[in-house]
């Protein structure tokens, strides 16, 4: 296998990861989200926290392995985007931390202050980093400031300020609508009682949200400048960034839609799996699949439109990292790719397996009945 | 405090702290295998509450132990830039095969651990319950080959066209013999903090007279597993001296205080105050031919002295500073075939060339007095490292006597006959975690001035955020991790009270009651 193949798998399994994490991860992020507005009471809200009690575990390691993954087979990007995005980080860092310890300490104590105050850790936990990732994937389109010396040393002037700009907020809107839905529309699968009946109600609203946020930041994208590599591509040179020359071009972020038009079926999976969502919502287990297809969708529509370019640098294009001077060598790149496609499937096999035990919905009388073992 | 030492500091923090979950977790998840499988081998009822007892409080720890790991995998990125870029090709796979092979196998069973008791058969959960404990153990190989290739680089080369370390030999950097000496070494140290902490409570009920059925036998169980892994990392331990004497000779040097060469074999210092600036050790108390039988395992090869390995950085910091100026004149012309040569010569003293970027940037033009500054960069904190490491060695000693004691009572069935036994073990409590956190000071500050030794100074690692950030998120970590220690033990404490019966909310089965068949 060449190294120009190899780099192309591994920018697609970086998105399939991603979307993997957006899907899993993203739908107890969500309930999380939700808890507070769906669940009134104690025991609403423990039917609601143990609809994920037993899978958000597993879930979460779609985060260490993105990050993981990221590292191996993308160390630049994994040096310039987590050092780049310091502060950004320790507060998801500190959000993502709040979440195993209130998923485990909250129902240890019958107080109602001590646990109001872990519904609001979850709460926490669940909305900060869906904004923020957000926010992150809403800085790639619009550039972020960082270059390197002749050593391959960062340097960086990015502050948590200039990360909140416009576009990115829009983003981490537009993020946090779609894990909203995809939690709700968990919980309308999941949740049995008051709390999955109220989110079901927050489904259309959600789904309408989304597709509103999500069609302004593609109309917005077409006014942001845009990248284009310049000098003469190498996809199999080696992985040093200082040896290209970029330009930036008005309503770049689209190019590769007028070249490419069949990549226009990644924003309408994203619709579609929307209007599912909402049709469906009496069908549980459809409507959880429609609101899966949304992540899915809007990544891919993301890194369709940012190819090759992994983290455009705003004050120096040139420096910008790309799938073709970014990733690891190809001994690693290969490596690794055995690893993910002797492991992924197993992985995989066995998160069904955890969720065939786990079928169908929580109720109150079970967590009421085994209160010492449920969350 | 500038970046290097703050960013040192916060990674220092917040590894420690991480460490103080882990271990347990290795520990007590295989604990709770043995008694699950008795339980599904006899049937008796008593060896499934067992399990969930100590598993609800191996559950508190394990949220503890994921919420402390998060910060951990994104940490490097954060706050080490440069190093992520300079070995990520090699370092990063290891991390990211732990998330693939072990960690999401170890997390998605903790959730069928806990919530799958009445939804699969007795044997599925058996299997979900070593599953986890294998997960557990296999994050911790995985780990540990990322962390043995800082401290033995091997099966890498450095590549001038993209400035890095990059894989060679993926086999190499696998079967990495200190990954593996770490490996075996620090899961042994995970097993004796499970079943300090086993014996340690369950001692605790013996003496109130509660819950004596129950105590007694994760007494029993925990006294010959503990047996078995005190041994283990005690010997296992040596293996790491071993080891490290191979290739890490500047670190067990440091460990022993050994300014100067001695002739082979050389002697043990078991006591001596060592002054970093006269490069002496007073009050030494030594004991002949054992740290030369230990670090070279043969009776004829000398053990280097601290002396001795600075004059030999010395040389290796000016052939680095011939690497480092082909290097630079390679970068502005990459058809330069005399710069190409010359840094093939000299590439594998690169990183000592590197030392000098803390004196200045034009590493080719350092001065004889920053050549000696730097080789005596090379020096770790000597006092330190000999004072750790002689605590550590003496609680394992203590914690092999500990267990003999118990696993003998255990097989004379009068583990409740003697309260000052029971007492002893109750206080042992916290003492393999002071044990395994000085293991870690040992290995790292050991491992210092280099972040990957001999390659990469850990000067050099650090990001180019500000100083201000990271001191930011360090008063961040600290508070927030310590403030939730305070709450993960209390409810610890709270649970331990509870007891069994409180804590299953049922009262614990009588020994002898078996499970009606299915």
């Amino acid at each position: 296998m060449d190294y120009e193949t190899l780099r192309l798998i591994w920018w697609a399994l970086l998105g399939i990861l991603l979307i993997g994490l957006a899907i899993m991860d993203g739908f107890d992020l969500g309930a999380a989200i939700l808890l507070p507005f769906v669940a009134k009471t104690d025991l609403e809200r423990r039917v609601v926290i143990n609809t994920v009690g037993p899978v958000w575990e597993g879930n979460q390691v779609w985060l260490i392995l993105g990050g993981g993954a990221i590292f191996a087979a993308w160390p630049a990007l994994y040096a310039a985007s987590f050092s780049g995005f310091y502060l950004a980080m320790f507060l998801v860092l500190l959000a993502l931390i709040l979440r195993p310890v209130g998923f485990k300490f909250r129902s240890k104590l019958s107080s109602p202050a001590w646990r109001s105050w872990w519904d609001i850790a979850l709460f926490i936990g669940g909305f900060v980093p869906a904004l923020v990732f957000g926010v992150a994937f809403g800085n790639l389109f619009v550039g972020v400031p960082f270059g390197f010396d002749s050593d391959l040393r960062l340097h960086e002037t990015i502050t948590l300020f200039s990360l909140l700009n416009p576009f990115a907020l829009l983003a981490g809107l537009v993020s946090v609508a779609m894990l909203v839905l995809h939690g709700a529309t968990w919980l309308n699968l999941k949740a049995d009682g008051k709390a999955g009946a109220r989110a079901r109600a927050v489904v259309p609203y959600a789904a309408l949200l989304f597709v509103v946020l999500f069609t302004v930041a593609g109309v917005w994208v077409r006014e942001l400048d845009g990248f284009r590599i310049t000098s003469v591509i190498a996809p199999d040179g080696p992985s040093n960034p200082l040896l290209k020359t970029v330009a930036r071009v008005g309503g770049g972020w689209w190019g590769n839609y007028t070249l490419h038009p069949l990549f226009w079926i990644a924003p309408l999976v994203a619709y579609l799996g929307a209007l599912i969502a909402v049709l469906s919502r009496r069908v549980p287990l459809l409507a959880w699949i429609g609101s899966a297809l949304v992540p899915f969708g809007v990544i891919a529509t993301a890194g369709l439109s940012l190819f090759p370019f992994l983290l455009p640098s705003s004050s120096n294009p040139d420096m910008s990292l790309t799938v073709w001077d970014a990733s690891s060598s190809k001994l690693t790149l290969y490596i690794m790719l055995g690893c993910t496609v002797i492991f992924l499937p197993i992985v995989l096999a066995y998160t069904a397996w955890a969720y065939r035990i786990l079928r169908g919905p929580v109720k109150a009388e079970a967590i009421m009945s085994d209160s010492h073992s449920n969350y | 405090m500038d970046i290097v030492e703050l960013s040192r500091l916060q990674f220092a923090i917040t590894a420690l702290y991480h460490f103080l979950f882990v271990p347990l977790t290795l520990g007590l998840s295989i604990l709770l295998g043995i008694m699950e499988t008795v339980y599904v081998m006899t049937g008796r009822e008593i060896w499934r509450d067992m399990t969930k007892f100590w598993g609800a409080l191996f559950g508190i720890n394990f949220a503890m132990g994921v919420a402390t790991g998060i910060t951990m995998e994104f940490q490097f990125g954060t706050n080490w830039a440069y190093y992520s870029h300079y070995v990520g090709d090699v370092f990063g796979a290891p991390l990211a095969i732990e998330g693939l092979m072990a960690f999401f196998l170890e997390a998605t069973f903790i959730g069928l651990f806990f919530f799958g008791w009445n939804k699969m058969s007795k044997v599925g959960h058996l299997i979900v319950t070593w599953g986890m404990a294998i997960g557990s153990n296999l994050s911790a190989l995985w780990i540990l080959i990322a962390n043995g290739w800082m401290q033995f680089p091997t099966g890498a080369h450095f590549n001038a066209a993209t400035m890095r370390m990059e894989v060679s030999n993926f086999m190499d950097v696998l079967f990495n013999p200190v990954a593996q000496a770490k490996f075996v070494h620090t899961v042994s140290a995970g097993y004796v903090v499970g079943s300090v902490f086993v014996l340690a409570i369950s001692a605790f009920y013996l003496l109130r007279g509660r819950h004596v059925e129950l105590a007694r036998r994760s007494m029993t169980i925990a006294a010959s597993f503990g047996l078995a892994s005190a041994l283990s990392v005690v010997v296992l331990g040596d293996e790491s001296g071993y080891t490290a004497g191979l290739n890490q000779k500047m670190k067990i040097a440091a460990v022993e205080a050994m300014w100067n060469t001695e002739p082979a074999p050389a002697s043990f210092t078991v006591f001596g105050v060592p002054d970093l600036k006269t490069h002496t050790t007073q009050y030494e108390v030594k004991i002949p031919w054992v740290l030369g039988l230990i670090a070279t395992r043969s009776a004829d090869t000398p053990v280097p002295g601290i002396n001795q390995l600075v004059d030999l950085a010395r040389t290796r910091i000016k052939s680095g500073m011939i690497a480092y100026d082909a290097l630079s004149k390679l970068k502005t012309n990459r058809g330069d075939v005399a710069a190409r040569k010359l840094l093939d010569a000299h590439v594998a003293d690169l990183g000592y060339g590197l030392l000098l970027k803390r004196f200045r940037p034009d590493v080719q033009n350092a001065t004889p007095q920053e050549v000696d500054a730097a080789a005596n960069s090379t020096i770790p904190d000597v006092p330190v490292l000999f004072w750790s490491f002689r605590f550590m060695v003496g609680l394992g000693f203590y914690f092999i006597m500990l267990f003999a004691v118990a696993f003998w009572l255990s097989a004379k069935r009068k583990l409740d006959a003697s309260r000052t036994f029971l007492r002893v073990a109750l206080w042992t409590l916290p003492l393999p975690w002071i044990a395994a956190e000085l293991g870690w000071i040992v290995a790292e500050y050991g491992r210092q001035p280099w972040v990957i030794e001999g390659v990469l100074p850990t000067a050099l690692g650090v990001s180019s955020t500000t100083a201000g950030n990271v001191l930011f998120s360090l008063l961040g970590f600290l508070v927030f991790y310590s403030s939730l220690l305070i709450a993960d033990i209390f409810l610890m404490v709270k649970y331990i009270r509870l007891g069994p019966d409180g804590t299953l909310g049922h009262a614990v089965a009588a020994p002898f009651a078996r499970v009606p068949a299915e």
